[in-house]
């Protein structure tokens, strides 16, 4: 085995998502302390991988041909595993989206290699992987040893990326995807150009002191002010004010934005476990006594139908 | 219609968190337990698909204590048709977990197995997928729709912001998210019935964990809140101090 350490890298229609740059900051990073190279696995076809070698990544390992451009665990399980025979990595990162988690559990067992999943940090302490992990839906911080090779998925907006300029040659490696026996067969972009939720730096997220899904357009008039996406409260989605997708918590989406600005939202045990490891959480409720204020930064007791429209006005002023 | 169903045993999500003097797990003294809410939704589809199938058998499995027992007789009340019970008191990485679950059901010859997408303690979102690997199956994880036409599976699932349809071909592993069915409430009938239904012990296969917790710590405490009047000049100086004091907006 290598000290090196192999990414596997998302993209869409030929650009890097963000988390590529994310993954590589904490890839270099570990390479440096295993001192290892930092090699990036890329398969789609036309991907820029210019960005990837400004942030610290030695080489690219690109696969190109039509299975490859939009993800699927079989073909992209395929590349990863060609990918890791050659380079022998002690440590493979990939994002903790929805198709890093598929694949990297995957790949885990396909290897025989440790898992951690959905890591905030992650370093080398001399050959071991060490790396910092939520659990329990964030309720509690735990610290993971992998001992042999491993596998590691980091959470989107855990790492910001640093610039690091390194060569980042590209190498093609060819790989032939398997029979498939999943078939993507359509693919439904959304409606609105909605902000993906566990990706966004900011969140205007509405609860059940909307009043319900009339008052909507003022969570999505301060959401789009703030370039935020939106989210909702358990109870909003049950009463079917919001599709299910929108809902933050332990039975939805877990996220960690920059900012979390929570609107009627009381502050339910299992709402916080999704979005307490947010860096700064604005809280609006009438009541004073609300347990969303407990986590809260900044706190506003009043009216959403008041607070909401001031709210996006000044921001709408301020950011001009 | 064959369907597994794999289901964890996990402290409810009400659970104040403490941690354990051994500071590397939770404190369990006075924890209520329940089935993780995501294999709750996939033992519910399971029932679904095998009823519209007409025929077939929904088996739950679950890898844990000898108390996992009442969560595995719930799931049977609400109208699963038998168990398998991996007795199993350590505490296993996902790797383990997934390896001793492959080794209970490979006999069974399931068209279908299906996971929660995550155990809502670890919350790793893997043992699906390395379940899959292991069983040498096609896996779709995070599904918030799948119906069974023949030999096919299909399933949907958000990915990127973007609603993909796949169409798998059987057998294949799933994982539920959000959406996929609401969990039943058992009623007496089925909690009789259930009482009847089998539910076999098995011995667990030897798996090393290849992860270990080191430590378990609570997450770090926010400061104090500042209040802000709701009037234009409290959002005025709310702007301000996201932007001077924070610097997120
Ligand atoms: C197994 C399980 C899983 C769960 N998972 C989730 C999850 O993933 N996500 C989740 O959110 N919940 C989840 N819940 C539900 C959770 O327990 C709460 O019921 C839910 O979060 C409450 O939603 P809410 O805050 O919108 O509503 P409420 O609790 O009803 O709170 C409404 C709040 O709005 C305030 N308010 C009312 N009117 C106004 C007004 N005009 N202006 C300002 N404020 C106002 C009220 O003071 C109150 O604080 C789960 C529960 C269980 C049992
Ligand atoms: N001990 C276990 N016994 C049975 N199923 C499990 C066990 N652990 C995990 N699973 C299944 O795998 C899914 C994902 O778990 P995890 O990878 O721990 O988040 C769960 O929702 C369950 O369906």
């Amino acid at each position: 085995m290598s000290n090196d350490v192999l990414l596997h890298v998302e993209s869409a229609h030929g650009a890097l998502k963000k988390s590529a740059l994310e993954i590589a900051t904490a890839g270099r990073r570990v390479a440096d302390q295993l001192g290892g190279q930092l090699v990036a696995l890329v398969a789609g076809s036309g991907v820029d991988t210019a960005p990837l070698a400004a942030h610290g990544v030695d080489k690219v390992l690109t696969v190109e041909g039509a299975a490859f451009d939009r993800y699927t665990l079989e073909a992209h399980g395929a590349a990863l595993l060609a990918a890791a025979e050659q380079v022998a990595p002690r440590a493979v990162l990939l994002a903790a989206s929805v198709a890093g988690k598929e694949l990297g559990a995957w790949a885990a067992a396909r290897l025989d290699r440790g898992l951690v999943a959905d890591a905030i940090e992650v370093h080398a302490d001399g050959e071991a992987l060490v790396a910092h992990k939520p659990k329990y839906a964030g309720k509690a911080h735990a610290t993971l040893r992998v001992a042999g090779p491993a596998v590691v998925s980091v959470r989107p907006n855990a790492i910001a990326p640093e610039a690091n300029a390194k060569a980042g040659e590209r190498v093609a490696l060819s790989v032939t995807a398997p029979e498939a026996r999943i078939r993507v067969e359509s693919v439904e972009a959304p409606g609105t150009k909605q902000i993906e939720l566990t990706e966004a730096d900011a969140i205007v997220s509405g609860g059940r002191g909307m009043g319900g899904p009339e008052s909507w357009n003022l969570i999505l008039d301060l959401a789009e002010v703030l370039g935020a996406a939106h989210g909702a409260s358990r109870a909003v989605c049950d009463a079917g004010w919001r599709p299910h997708a929108e809902q933050v918590g332990q039975t939805g989406k877990t996220v960690s934005p920059k900012l979390y600005i929570a609107c009627g939202i009381s502050g339910a045990i299992q709402h916080l476990a999704g979005m307490s490891s947010s860096k700064v959480i604005v809280a609006v409720n009438k009541d004073p006594e609300a347990p969303i204020f407990k986590v809260s930064d900044y706190g506003i007791v009043g009216d959403v139908h008041q607070v909401l429209p001031l709210l996006t006005d000044a921001a709408r002023t301020f950011l001009a | 219609m064959k369907i597994v169903v794999c289901m964890k045993r996990v402290v409810d999500t009400e659970t104040r968190v403490k941690i354990a003097p051994d500071g590397r797990s939770i404190d369990l003294g006075g924890v209520q337990f329940i089935t993780a809410p995501y294999d709750e939704m996939a033992v519910e589809k399971a029932i679904q698909l095998r009823d519209a199938a007409g025929s077939g058998e929904v088996v739950v499995v679950t890898v844990g204590p000898e108390a996992a027992t009442k969560e595995l007789r719930t799931a049977l009340a609400m109208g699963a048709d038998r168990a398998l019970h991996v007795v199993d008191e350590s505490a296993r990485d996902a790797s383990s977990t997934a390896a001793a679950l492959a080794a209970a059901i490979e006999g069974v010859g399931a068209d279908m197995v299906l996971c929660g997408k995550q155990a809502t303690d670890d919350d790793d979102a893997a043992v699906g997928p390395m379940l899959a690997a292991r069983l040498g199956l096609p896996c779709v994880a995070f599904v918030d729709g799948l119906d069974v036409d023949g030999g096919t599976a299909k399933a949907r699932r958000e990915i990127d912001g973007e609603v993909e349809h796949l169409s798998v071909t059987l057998p294949a592993v799933f994982t539920a998210q959000k959406g996929l069915a609401e969990a039943r409430y058992p009623g007496l009938k089925g909690i009789m019935a259930a009482k009847k239904k089998p539910l076999e012990n098995v011995a667990p296969a030897d798996a090393p964990s290849l992860v270990e917790t080191t430590s378990l710590e609570l997450p770090p405490a926010r400061g104090a809140m500042v209040a802000i009047e709701p009037t234009a000049a409290g959002m005025q100086q709310l702007l301000t101090a996201l932007r001077n004091d924070k610097k997120v907006i």
